[in-house]
């Protein structure tokens, strides 16, 4: 494969890989405060959708980004209300959410803007856009380390560059703050947390709101960054390969990262290979590559990464022993 | 060192009363604790010792009733306020988070900042401070899964110092102890006591009580039944306030007739989930008419031993005989049918689906037998009948078997248990931790039993973390440690000696 090709899969390999690393840092706070997540599917679905609605409705990004996370942080105070406040299933409010989430925007888009369940398509100013870096234009053409830097590391929009902040930032929460200690702990043994005189209940809840803000970045990447505009079901099962890449990295912010690059990889690969032939065996149908990332997470998940200990407390509600 | 009658008192509970539904688990409780002493609450599970306590410690909250600490009104809303009046607690199970270091666990909820850096400082230097004074060393980069349970239990007492307790409960603290790790432990209660702290013991073993307490209360059915000096009492008081009755503290028993051999177990090596040897090259046999028990520390592969000769994990190597058969890596139904009868260690886990009727766990396991119905059908009426029976036999209460098993006491599971398994007169019947969370007057019931099966000519293999059970049961002690047999002893061995052994240092 030439060198250039390779190139412009790693860009869009980052392209493909942010609203992954968004998610799955999602995941990271609220799993590693005890509680499952398996609504990040619906609540980057309904960031979406909202980011997409104020950027058209507002013509400012930056009050679609706002939206965003304003409408998934309530989705993720109501998966904290059923399953921290009234101990719920964990797992059955995530699904309900993804539902909800699928079938809500599909309706309210066609509601408000009768074209199919999609908002209507954004003006330039009221999506985030492509930054150049200095110099990328002049160094697109002078050899390997201009290309990448004008194809991989410049040309992205803003929220691409926030997602990799967020990944210092996640860890630097998460083991280097008392917010975050205790956040750990609760995930371990939300008894230890009861009787150091910490509330479990609010510890989780402010762990969900960190899941919102993440997520809210996310859909509103997919709306109003990758896209112009909100699509039905756009995210596309996204929620759950972050899942998939969040076990994978054994609940680690960093290996999260790098897991969600391998699995936007596989993507911008396949991409890549449509309508292309392979070497010595013709043209193989691009369903094979789009299968690639879920044959990875089948085989990832069935223990080929080794003994993955989620936190000891997931997905059960705290409940003061007698 | 007897405590002072003048001073002001510790700790004072005024009339406090807790009612959880239906159950009554304080009623009116007064009791006056005073500093600078040890003092020991007894009772049976259930008697509402841990209630109590955790009323004291913000746990729960009292429905009635008033809390003085050092002569002071104070209102312990939650753990946080109970922390800052100066109390601490040592829980039963550790309320440790097991992949954090010492330091991590230490500071937990206390870490001066919203960043973590002075903190972690800080407490290391209070740390050793404290192991200067009480004589409290742990390595405080240690990580807690790491650490040996005497170890984690000295973390959980540095968490209660580090945040100031004068004021410190234990409840249950030596279950999981060797005895020479529970010795440990009382040496530096007696210190902490010398230095002016108050300590409150709540457990359900009476020698521990009469060794290090200056004073002892006796809790019955909710009720503060009686307060003495522990000079001034006996064990056999203490036992007779607990039950409310008189209880035979030792098990009758004439001398084994031991006959041919039933259990051999030859080589066995036994692996756990993760691939760590557990049990390490064991040979054993078990008679006819012989009660063997394995003593040891829990967690020395006792557990594992179970499993393999019960067929519910299989051995790595070696191999295991019923009556001369080779019966390595059958199943547990096919073992069963064999002859085998299992009364498994956690009866939550393995013995019993809590959810289900009574009636049904009493069939449990042997619900494809012919009398329990044809075919794919159960006979319901064949089964509770059968229930009846062993409820009448067994004295299970309350005498009902349609009642979810949830809602029977401790005690009264485990003879649900014990019933199933010695009604089908197995000649080979293994027992794991008999008693272990069962009140006294089941436990003399259930003792009484497993004697009974020896002398009708069973063979009983015995595994037990209580050693005073062992030493009364065994005809033969065998000894575990790390995975090995480390000896073989009769039941007068001294307690020190088979302590030691269980330690791994003699043999």
């Amino acid at each position: 494969m030439e060198s250039l090709d390779l190139i412009s899969i790693l860009g869009s390999t980052i392209r493909l890989s942010i609203p992954l690393i968004f998610t799955a840092l999602a995941g990271l706070f609220t799993e590693r405060a005890g509680v499952f997540d398996i609504g990040l599917e619906g609540k980057m679905l309904f960031s979406a959708f909202a980011a997409a609605v104020a950027a058209f409705m507002t013509g400012s990004p930056w009050l679609g980004l706002l939206s965003g996370i304003t409408v998934s942080v309530l989705i993720s105070l109501i998966h904290g209300f059923a399953s921290i406040t009234n101990r719920g299933n964990q797992i059955v409010s995530g699904v309900a959410i993804n539902f909800l989430a699928s079938g809500l925007t599909a309706v309210l888009g066609q509601a408000w803007f009768s074209q199919g369940g999609r908002t209507p398509p954004l003006a330039a100013t009221a999506r985030f856009t492509e930054i150049v870096f200095p110099y990328a234009a002049e160094l697109r053409d002078t050899g390997l380390i201009g290309r990448f830097y004008a194809n991989v590391i410049s040309g992205h929009n803003i929220l691409t560059y926030l997602a990799f902040i967020a990944v210092p930032a996640s860890w630097w929460v998460l083991y280097r703050t008392r917010f975050g200690l205790r956040l750990r702990a609760v995930g371990e043994n939300p008894g230890a947390v009861d009787t150091a005189g910490i509330s479990v209940t609010w510890l989780r809840y402010r762990a969900t709101i960190c899941a919102g803000i993440l997520c809210g970045c996310s859909g509103t990447y997919l709306a109003i960054g990758q896209s112009a505009g909100f699509v039905k079901d756009m995210s596309a099962g996204k929620g759950y390969i972050a899942l998939a890449a969040l076990i994978f990295a054994k609940w680690r912010p960093v290996p999260v990262m790098l897991a969600c690059l391998l699995f936007g990889f596989l993507d911008a690969f396949a991409n890549f290979m449509q309508g292309k032939s392979v070497p010595g065996i013709g043209e193989v149908p691009v369903q094979i590559f789009q299968a690639l990332p879920y044959v990875l997470t089948c085989v990832l998940l069935a223990g080929f990464i080794g003994v993955a200990r989620p936190p000891k407390a997931g997905g059960v509600p705290y409940v003061k022993e007698r | 060192m007897s405590p002072s009658p003048t001073a002001v008192p510790a700790i004072e509970l005024i009339g406090i009363d807790k009612k959880f539904g239906a159950v009554h688990a304080n009623k009116t409780i007064n009791l006056t604790v005073a500093k600078g002493s040890i003092h020991g609450i007894v009772g049976e599970n259930g008697a509402g010792k841990s209630t109590l306590m955790s009323i004291l410690y913000g746990f729960y909250h009292a429905d009635a009733g008033s809390i003085r600490i050092n002569g002071r009104d104070t209102v312990i809303h939650d753990s946080q306020a109970a922390i800052s009046a100066g109390i601490g607690m040592v829980h039963q199970h550790f309320m440790l988070v097991e992949n954090f270091s010492v330091l991590e666990n230490v500071i937990l909820g206390v870490e001066g900042g919203a960043l973590l850096g002075r903190g972690v400082a800080e407490a290391r230097s209070a740390l050793k401070r404290l192991e200067a004074d009480y004589g409290l060393d742990v390595d405080p980069d240690a990580i807690i899964e790491e650490l040996p349970v005497g170890l984690q239990q000295r973390v959980e007492i540095l968490k209660a110092l580090y945040r100031g307790a004068e004021i410190l409960i234990l409840d249950e603290p030596t279950g999981v102890l060797t005895p020479a790790e529970a010795d440990h432990l009382f040496k530096i209660l007696g210190v902490l006591r010398d230095q002016g702290k108050t300590i409150v013991l709540i457990t359900h073993k009476l020698r521990e009580i009469m060794a290090i307490t200056d004073s002892v209360s006796v809790m019955r059915r909710g009720e503060m039944v009686a307060t003495r000096h522990t000079t001034e009492t006996t064990v056999e008081e203490l036992a007779e306030l607990m039950v409310g009755r008189r209880v035979l503290l030792r098990v009758d028993k004439g001398p084994a007739a031991p006959s041919e051999v039933v259990l051999s177990v030859r080589n066995l090596t036994v692996k756990d989930g993760r691939g760590v040897t557990m049990v390490d090259n064991v040979s054993f046999d078990v008679r006819a008419g012989e009660v063997v028990g394995i003593a040891g520390v829990a967690g020395n592969g006792q557990s594992e031993l179970l499993e393999a000769i019960t067929g519910i994990r299989k051995p790595a190597s070696g191999e295991i005989l019923i009556h001369g058969q080779p019966v390595t890596g059958f199943d547990a139904a096919h073992l069963r049918s064999l002859g085998l009868g299992h009364i498994p260690e956690d009866r939550h886990h393995m013995g019993l689906v809590l959810n289900f009727e009574e009636s049904e766990n009493s069939v449990l396991g042997y619900h494809r037998d012919d009398r329990y119905g044809k075919g794919p059908m159960l006979d319901l009426d064949a089964c509770r009948d059968d229930a009846k029976a062993k409820i009448e036999k067994y004295d299970i209460r309350p005498p009902n078997c349609r009642l979810k098993t949830a809602n029977f006491s401790g005690g009264n599971q485990q003879k649900i248990v014990v019933a199933r398994e010695i009604e089908r007169d197995p000649a080979l019947l293994v027992v794991g931790q008999p008693t272990r969370g069962v009140d006294i007057g089941a436990i003399e019931f259930i003792h009484r039993r497993l004697i009974a099966m020896r002398d009708a000519g069973k063979a009983v293999l015995l595994v037990s973390v209580e050693l005073d059970e062992i030493r009364s049961l065994s005809d033969r002690i065998l000894v575990m440690f790390a995975g090995h047999v480390v000896g073989e002893k009769t039941p007068d061995t001294g307690e020190q000696t088979l302590g030691l052994m269980m330690a791994g240092i003699a043999a």
